[in-house]
């Protein structure tokens, strides 16, 4: 006798068949409520993106890689999603990227309010210290399964599981950020006067900015995979075009897929990277002048530019 | 472990009152006190007759904003906030329109001299423009009363003489109420009402600048007045004590003789009935003379030197032409009434009398222990703790 004998063996299956059976009876309406805002913003993201004609998200990526992250990230942007068309892959890269805005969207809107809580009250954090590192040490296939049970397959439960899975760095490096405020910086607002919410405002956010936009790209880069994972439960984009291209036993475009992603993740990572290191930058340069303030300057001769000081 | 104990001590309003000790001693704990950054266990602090502690932390906030600002040993600017930003925090916290911010900002910087900064950022500063900052952060509030913790110590020595004299124009003119901390004793003489030394969270003696470098309570008050120049602060009248005392001139001459030679002098100061300056006695003409029961004043006053006479509030430090002229000053009081005499060796005397302690001298009316507020005191604290939990 090596295992247990079947008559011992506990009909947890069934347990959670029955759960989930429950739920999905009796809670239709929240689930579908919790899926509405992300069908309605999946929706018009994913409109936009495909009418946009291609050369001008091309330089839009251009643009924004330079301003956020430097020429050189904005040159490697701009030439990546050049391949990205040439490879045929447009529409799937679109679809891909309208997921991933839409799950990152969420995780920040959900994620940073969740961190707050979490960096202000040390009993709310206790708590959910243990929640995030469940879902963190829980592999990515395993919140497929509920998901499906709950919301059913297609890109939107795709966006829910991709939302879920990658939600835990936001939280974490929000509550971390916030929990880093020098306290100088705090007894300052304090000595002023400042009310909980100017001092959120005012010292907390902004100190933690650095920390809040790491979180964002950790976010950004588990979206990325999981992005590819929900193609299993029929989601579109890129994922899909790899899934399709392993089952059709076509190393081509499994290939071009997966390297279409690879060079979408690495826009997307250098972008958000940069945003980091500006809002961690902010402060130790000039502050940047809008170009009518310079136009002002001039016209009136002020020389109140500081750099001509020194 | 107790950081502040037993501490009282009443401030008026206009009054700049300075707290000195050794690094640890509780200063900083002191003041964050005062605006209960630190919440005292214990005791009252009272401002305009309320006690601060016992406000509702929507009381409490209204306080930090318009009557108390603080001005903090270790800077704290807001690293993301430009400095105008940051000098205009505490108004923009109290909801004031942009513009009128922006200028009172404005002229706080000006009055620190960094005018010029406004766009950058604090990290771009020194420690000593930061400190600059800082102090006009708080100025631009406007407060009745500033906490300034060591707000001059990264200066250098010429922006801190600046910085003192503005901040005593500043408090004749518009009359602050100050708590200050520093290591600098020069400094505590030249800008305060009131001294007082901490050790080990406690006062060891509480006074005026000039109590304390003349009366030091003990050694370790000593040690900070003793590279004090003492003729800076030392009057005249304090030096009356020491010198001889002026003669009257219907006194006969051998007696005087007698008085002068006891005490070592060459030259004593008459006086008429009214105790106004008629002249000098020199101990020569006397010596010489047979004629020693006359009056003095009638044969000896010598008509060819006018005597120099000085009012008693006078700094000695300020004398020092006068009394190298060999003959000694009369110090007199308001009405002209000479109180006392003194010359080159009596300061000298005087100056050398360091290392003498005097029992601790809290005058009665700066100092309290009793828990007595009078009316006329701005701020009021009484025998409060703070326990520091080590
Ligand atoms: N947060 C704290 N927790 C525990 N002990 C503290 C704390 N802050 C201060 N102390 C203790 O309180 C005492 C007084 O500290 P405080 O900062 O008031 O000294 P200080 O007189 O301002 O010194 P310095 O001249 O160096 O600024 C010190 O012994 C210090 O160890
Ligand atoms: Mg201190």
């Amino acid at each position: 006798m090596n295992r247990l004998p079947d008559e011992y063996i506990l009909p947890i299956a069934d347990i959670f068949q029955n759960i989930v059976n429950w739920l999905v009876d009796e809670w239709r309406p929240v689930f579908q409520t919790l899926r509405w805002p992300i069908a309605q913003v999946l929706d018009a993201v994913s409109d936009l993106m495909n009418s946009l004609p291609f050369w001008l998200v091309i330089l839009f990526f251009l643009i924004v890689g330079w301003r956020t992250a430097g020429i050189r990230n904005g040159v490697f942007c701009g030439v990546s999603f050049v391949l990205i068309a040439f490879m045929g892959l447009w529409d799937e890269a679109m679809d891909s990227l309208s997921i991933l805005i839409t799950a990152v969207t969420f995780c920040v809107v959900v994620g940073v309010p969740i961190g707050i809580l979490a960096g202000r009250s040390n009993k709310f954090w206790a708590v959910l210290r243990p929640v995030l590192d469940v879902m963190q040490t829980t592999p990515s296939f395993v919140y497929l399964v509920p998901v499906v049970m709950l919301f059913g397959i297609g890109t939107v439960p795709g966006v829910i599981a991709t939302i879920v899975f990658s939600m835990p760095p936001v939280i974490r490096l929000t509550n971390l950020g916030l929990r880093q405020v020098p306290a100088e910086a705090i007894e300052a607002g304090e000595s002023f006067g400042a009310t909980e919410w100017q001092a959120l405002i005012n010292i907390r956010l902004p100190l933690a900015l650095p920390s809040i936009m790491t979180g964002v790209n950790q976010t950004l880069l588990m979206a990325m995979v999981m992005s590819v994972i929900i193609s299993m439960i029929g989601a579109e984009g890129l994922g899909l075009s790899v899934l399709r291209g392993i089952g059709a036993l076509d190393v081509g475009q499994a290939g071009i897929g997966g390297l279409a992603i690879v060079l979408l993740a690495i826009s997307l990572d250098r972008i958000t990277q940069g945003l980091g290191e500006k809002s961690k930058q902010a402060h130790h340069e000039l502050k940047p002048r809008s170009l009518l303030g310079r136009f002002r300057a001039a016209r009136t001769g002020a020389s109140d530019s500081p750099a001509s000081m020194q | 472990m107790l950081a502040v104990s037993e501490v009282s001590l009443k401030v008026r309003e206009g009054e700049i009152f300075t707290i000195m000790g050794l690094s640890g001693s509780g200063k900083s704990t002191l003041v964050r006190c005062l605006n209960r950054l630190i919440e005292p266990t214990n005791g009252s602090i009272l401002l305009d007759g309320e006690d601060i502690c016992l406000k509702s932390s929507q009381e409490l906030r209204d306080i930090r904003r318009t009557k108390i600002a603080m001005v903090f040993q270790n800077f704290a600017l807001l690293p993301h906030k430009s400095i105008l930003e940051n000098v205009e925090f505490g108004l923009k916290l109290r909801g004031e329109v942009k513009e009128s911010r922006r200028e009172k900002a404005g002229m706080a910087l000006e009055r620190v001299g960094l005018s010029n900064w406004s766009d950058r950022y604090p990290d771009n500063l020194s420690g000593g423009m930061k400190q600059r900052v800082g102090l006009a952060r708080a100025l631009a509030n406007d407060p009745d009363i500033l906490l300034m913790d060591e707000p001059f110590s990264a200066l250098d020595p010429l922006i801190r003489a600046d910085l003192q004299a503005e901040l005593i124009k500043l408090q004749c003119d518009i009359k602050k109420t100050i708590i200050f901390i520093t290591h600098d004793f020069h400094e505590a003489v030249k800008l305060s009402d009131q001294v007082a030394v901490m050790r080990d969270g406690k006062f060891v003696q509480m006074g005026t600048p000039e109590e304390i470098i003349l009366h030091p309570g003990n050694e370790y008050v000593e040690n900070f007045s003793r590279e004090m120049d003492r003729s800076k602060v030392i009057t005249a009248k304090d030096v009356a004590q020491t010198g001889a005392t002026p003669l009257y001139a219907d006194m006969a001459a051998d007696s005087v003789l007698k008085r002068m030679k006891k005490t070592g002098k060459q030259f004593a100061i008459l006086v008429d009935s009214d105790k106004k300056p008629l002249g000098y006695i020199f101990r020569g003409d006397l010596e010489n003379s047979t004629e020693l029961e006359m009056k003095v004043g009638a044969d000896f006053q010598r008509q060819d030197e006018e005597v120099i006479s000085v009012s008693s509030s006078t700094i000695v430090g300020n004398l020092y032409f006068q009394l190298s002229q060999q003959l000694p000053l009369a110090i007199s009081d308001d009405k002209g009434h000479v109180v006392g005499t003194m010359d080159a060796n009596d300061v000298m005397t005087h100056l050398s009398q360091a290392g003498q302690y005097t029992n601790i001298r809290n005058s009665a009316h700066a100092f309290s222990t009793d828990g007595q507020i009078s009316g006329e005191s701005h701020l009021t604290i009484n025998c409060f703790d703070k326990v520091v939990s080590s």
